[in-house]
């Protein structure tokens, strides 16, 4: 098996110390490859966002590691981390956070530029992210004049431009009604199905079911887990 | 829903032969109720007795399938079916609803890890339900898909009926484990008046 994207190992993290310490995370331990999709339920505080901030590097483990592409992310500096979080990790929220006086290209290619690469640069590979998305004809739109599933889409492209694989969802449809929520995970699917790692936090369990794994946390904790086994056919 | 609406239904589109309907209703619902031909026949027979359908032309030629077409009657039938909202009546005799309404109390019985384990079969069926939705064709396959949709949103259901069992679990077991100023204690077995009528307003909300 390839290299995998992102390993959490035995990660913990606690918010606050003494009395008033909480652990978010006890000591969870997850693995995905590329074209590995994983989501992650549990109920509020069951530490959801948590876990996808430290597979981010948005925050640091009390203790354990987090490797995102081989980088050991308690290891590296604040730049370095920057650096990794610039190059390798893609983030997709429900409120899309697209910048809305900068047209769909502009969004898609800003992390590239924000990396130091050139306008004429970022543009193309912002193009070819879109392209992928089947956006690229709506490259010139700002957000406004795009629908909900259109902007996420938008967001997806910004995520993965440049050749990330990490890609960390945190209820990437929560704005969108049921039909336009099902084609951005039908979509995120195919990403995953071309390489991409996608790691999903839900709380709508309709959306687990395009994962290969289903995480379930409580209190922290790893509760269970659902793997997809094949022959789905037989069991119906 | 009887055998007997869906053969009328199909039948209200052209007149067809018993295999045909088989064939043409385990397409439409993708297998996921198969019908035997016996009571396809069988259901035609009491149709055509009751005079919602009749033998269509041709059909009495030696050797030649017997063919159906639906009569006005049967299709004023079908129409009244199509009008009629569909009325669930199951839920009290559901298996899921039942067992854990038994393990309440049931000794040695953990609900939370029944509750999990349901909730992992449940995603498991959602992840193969998404992946048949995955390979059909929105085009082609279109009532295979309403059916795939229904059975996705009914497990999404079930998931979402047992994170809140989960939570008045966990809710009803902080109400038992909290001591009261007047008796601090953590016996199941000794209980307060205050947290005895918690615990049955618990069951009797269920």
């Amino acid at each position: 098996m390839s290299e995998p994207i992102l390993v959490l190992d035995d990660v913990t993290r606690i918010h606050g110390s003494g009395e008033n310490a909480v652990a978010a995370l006890k000591g969870v331990s997850l693995t995905l490859h590329s074209g590995e999709f994983v989501a992650v339920m549990g109920p509020s505080g069951s530490g959801k966002s948590t876990l996808l901030n430290l597979a981010g590097g948005l925050d640091r483990a009390t203790s354990g590691a987090v490797t995102v592409e081989g980088a050991a992310l308690q290891t590296l500096s604040r730049s370095a981390l920057a650096q990794v979080r610039r190059r390798h990790v893609g983030y997709v929220f429900q409120d899309l956070n697209l910048i809305p006086s900068l047209t769909a290209a502009e969004n898609a290619a800003l992390p590239l530029e924000l990396d130091g690469r050139s306008p004429r640069a970022a543009r193309a590979e912002a193009m070819a992210s879109l392209a992928a998305l089947d956006m690229d004809r709506l490259a010139d739109r700002f957000p406004d004049d795009m629908s909900g599933g259109q902007q996420q889409r938008v967001a997806i492209a910004r995520a993965l431009v440049g050749g990330r694989r990490l890609l960390l969802a945190d209820e990437p449809t929560g704005a969108l009604d049921s039909e336009t929520g099902d084609a951005v995970l039908r979509l995120l699917r195919q990403r995953c199905d071309e390489g991409t790692a996608v790691l999903l936090v839900t709380h709508e369990a309709r959306h687990s079911g395009w994962a290969d794994r289903v995480v379930f946390l409580r209190d922290g904790r790893v509760s269970d887990t659902a793997v997809y086994a094949l022959d789905p056919v037989a069991k119906l | 829903m009887s055998i007997r609406h869906g053969i009328l239904a199909l039948l209200s589109e052209g007149p067809a032969h018993g295999y045909q309907l088989k064939a043409d209703f385990e397409q439409r619902t993708g297998g996921t109720w198969p019908l035997n031909i016996g009571q396809v026949y069988t259901t035609l027979q009491r149709l055509e007795r009751d005079g919602l359908v009749q033998l269509s032309d041709g059909s009495d030629q030696p050797g030649d399938r017997v063919v159906y077409a639906i009569s006005d009657t049967g299709r004023a039938v079908c129409r009244e079916w199509f009008s009629t909202p569909v009325r669930r009546t199951q839920a009290p005799r559901d298996e899921l609803a039942i067992k854990l309404a038994l393990a309440v109390g049931a000794p040695g019985v953990d609900i939370a890890a029944l509750v999990q384990g349901q909730r992992s079969e449940a995603v498991r069926t959602l992840q193969e339900l998404t992946r048949l939705k995955i390979t059909a064709s929105d085009s082609e396959d279109l009532a295979w898909l309403l059916v795939l949709d229904a059975l996705v949103f009914q497990s999404e259901a079930e998931v979402r009926w047992l994170d809140h069992c989960e939570s008045r679990l966990v809710r009803a077991a902080a109400a038992r484990d909290q001591p009261t100023r007047d008796q601090p204690t953590r016996d199941p077995a000794v209980r307060t008046s205050r947290q005895s009528t918690s615990d049955e307003n618990e069951v009797g909300a269920r």
